[in-house]
């Protein structure tokens, strides 16, 4: 196996700087000595086969291992300058400005308008009117308000799944975060509601730091600006976007985008 | 074998087994009618106004069961405000903080054990601990023997029915940054609050009908009284010594009382059904 790797830290402008990053679940190591730029106003988007660490990577931009006791990570990812991995940082605070949208949609057992409202209400203390501006804020960005205006009581549950992931969308963006984690964010989707979470992404992409893990390489093509390839736990190649697609550095690569394997 | 001899051996054994098994529920289900028709047959005619009305009455007078209607209504109440809280918070401290520390392996074990300890046995550990004590027996040392049976269930339930609340839905609200407590509050005991219900009121259900632990604490009262640090009246003991008494009255109220706490269980396993399959569907 070719292990070269492409450092592409010349990144102008990082959000997220991640170095030398090991991540382990026990005694497995699932990311080896990782290190990358995330592009500011962004979308970066982590690629390669199943177990492969993409996922994993991304659960650390935001510590979401920390919730599981087992798992253990070495290294340092700075975020605005800061080495997020210091436990002395609270975690809550990060996950403020970093927001996380994942696989299946994971709507709140509440109301759509209290879904909406929910992380808002966590760290802003805005009156009922601020607080209804804010939601429609949101469900506007999601490209949702005009489906489920006259329905803001209603369950979260009762929408459908392309509904029920932009209201977890409508839901990480209302805390006005500075980064986006989308962990497969279409996989559960058919292709006409995955092509509007595609549309959504450019849209926010504007104002927002885009990660996203994707299993499906045309989505990457599509929608994001740089593209990193994982395989067995490495980063093999982290490049442009375009230039990762038709011009791979390294023969695994092209190996993966061509669908030798994989 | 040939392919049809082994289907016909599969048919055989189909059989077999099917009218085994219905065999066995008739014989279960036989017993269960039976009881519901001689309790509906000698309770209902005992059914009077004067049971809800009267106080228990001395042998050969006639009466109710009012002081002890009452008095089960205040120890069951009592003993659900007791037990429903600390069984939570103990069912949630091993599903969401503790799961997977040896305390809570320790925890659950022990928890296990209460569960299936012979009322008999709480009864006579309350009457040690508190009735000894006060030198009396009361309702609230009855209270307290009934809550010590709510724990554990309750703690079993709890903690099954969080655990069936997804992963996911955690971590997407730790990914808002809430506090643990927050997402316990606001997430997880919504997701699973019909399940919880669920657990509170078989719990209920199954200290309504316990005599042995209050034989040991609150004892009978024979005339009416709301005063828990008193000797308390309440259905199971009194059915207990009615249906023993040589008097026909005293009877014929045992199979009132019998016949109430039988459809009141019944009414609370119903009401715990309903909460149960409204929320499954609609969830």
């Amino acid at each position: 196996m070719q292990t070269g790797r492409v450092d592409f830290t010349d990144i102008q402008n990082p959000k997220i700087q991640v170095r030398d990053l090991n991540f382990f679940y026990g005694s497995f190591q699932a990311v080896k000595s990782v290190s990358l730029n995330v592009a500011d106003k962004k979308v970066t988007a982590f690629i390669g086969p199943s177990g492969c660490g993409k996922s994993t990577l991304l659960r650390t931009f935001n510590r979401m291992y920390a919730l599981y006791p087992q798992q253990r990570v070495e290294g340092s990812i700075l975020f605005n300058g800061q080495n997020i991995l210091d436990r002395k940082r609270d975690v809550n605070l990060l996950r403020a400005k970093v927001g996380m949208v994942f696989q299946k949609p994971t709507p709140f057992p509440m109301s759509i308008f209290d879904n909406v409202a929910f992380g808002v209400k966590l760290y802003e203390d805005l009156d009922h009117t601020a607080l209804a501006e804010r939601v429609q804020w949101a469900l506007e960005k999601a490209a949702l308000w005009k489906e489920v205006r006259d329905k803001l009581k209603q369950g979260g549950g009762s929408l459908s799944g392309g509904q029920q992931q932009r209201l977890c969308i409508a839901r990480a963006i209302a805390v006005q975060p500075e980064v986006l984690l989308l962990d497969e964010p279409t996989s559960a989707l058919d292709p006409i509601a995955t092509a509007r979470i595609e549309e959504l992404i450019s849209e926010l992409n504007k104002e927002l730091t885009i990660v996203i893990v994707t299993h499906n390489m045309q989505q990457a093509a599509r929608i994001s600006n740089f593209t990193a390839f994982m395989y067995m736990g490495e980063l093999i190649e982290f490049n442009e976007t375009a230039r990762l697609f038709t011009n791979p550095e390294v023969r695994l690569t092209q190996d993966y985008i061509t669908g030798h394997f994989g | 074998m040939r392919a049809s001899q082994r289907y016909f051996h599969r048919r055989v054994v189909n059989v077999i087994g099917l009218v085994a098994s219905c065999a066995a529920m008739i014989f279960g289900l036989f017993f269960l009618g039976a009881i519901l028709f001689t309790l509906l047959k000698n309770g209902l005619p005992a059914l009077k106004m004067a049971v809800f009305t009267e106080m228990t009455p001395p042998p050969g007078s006639a009466g109710g069961l009012l002081n002890a209607i009452v008095g089960s209504l205040m120890m069951s109440g009592l003993a659900t405000l007791i037990g429903t809280p600390i069984g939570i918070l103990a069912g949630t401290y091993l599903a969401e903080f503790g799961s997977g520390s040896p305390l809570a392996s320790t925890v659950r074990f022990i928890n296990g054990i209460l569960l299936s300890a012979p009322s008999v046995v709480i009864g006579f550990f309350i009457y040690t601990l508190v009735v000894i004590k006060m030198g009396h027996f009361s309702g609230f040392a009855g209270a307290l023997a009934l809550a010590t049976i709510i724990i554990p269930v309750v703690v079993n339930s709890t903690e099954n029915m969080l655990k069936l609340v997804p992963n996911t839905l955690r971590e997407a609200a730790a990914a808002l940054g809430a506090p643990q407590w927050k997402i316990t509050w606001y997430v997880t005991y919504r997701a699973a609050s019909a399940g919880i219900m669920t657990g509170i009121l078989l719990a209920v259900a199954r200290i309504s009908g316990e005599t042995a632990p209050l034989l040991f604490t609150a004892l009978n009262n024979q005339f009416f009284s709301a005063d828990l640090g008193r000797p308390l009246a309440n259905l199971p003991v009194v059915i207990f010594q009615f249906a023993m008494s040589p008097y026909e009255d005293w009877q014929h109220l045992a199979w009132a009382g019998a016949l109430l706490i039988t459809f009141a269980v019944l009414i609370l396993n119903i009401v715990a059904r309903f909460i149960l399959r409204r929320t499954s569907t609609s969830g």
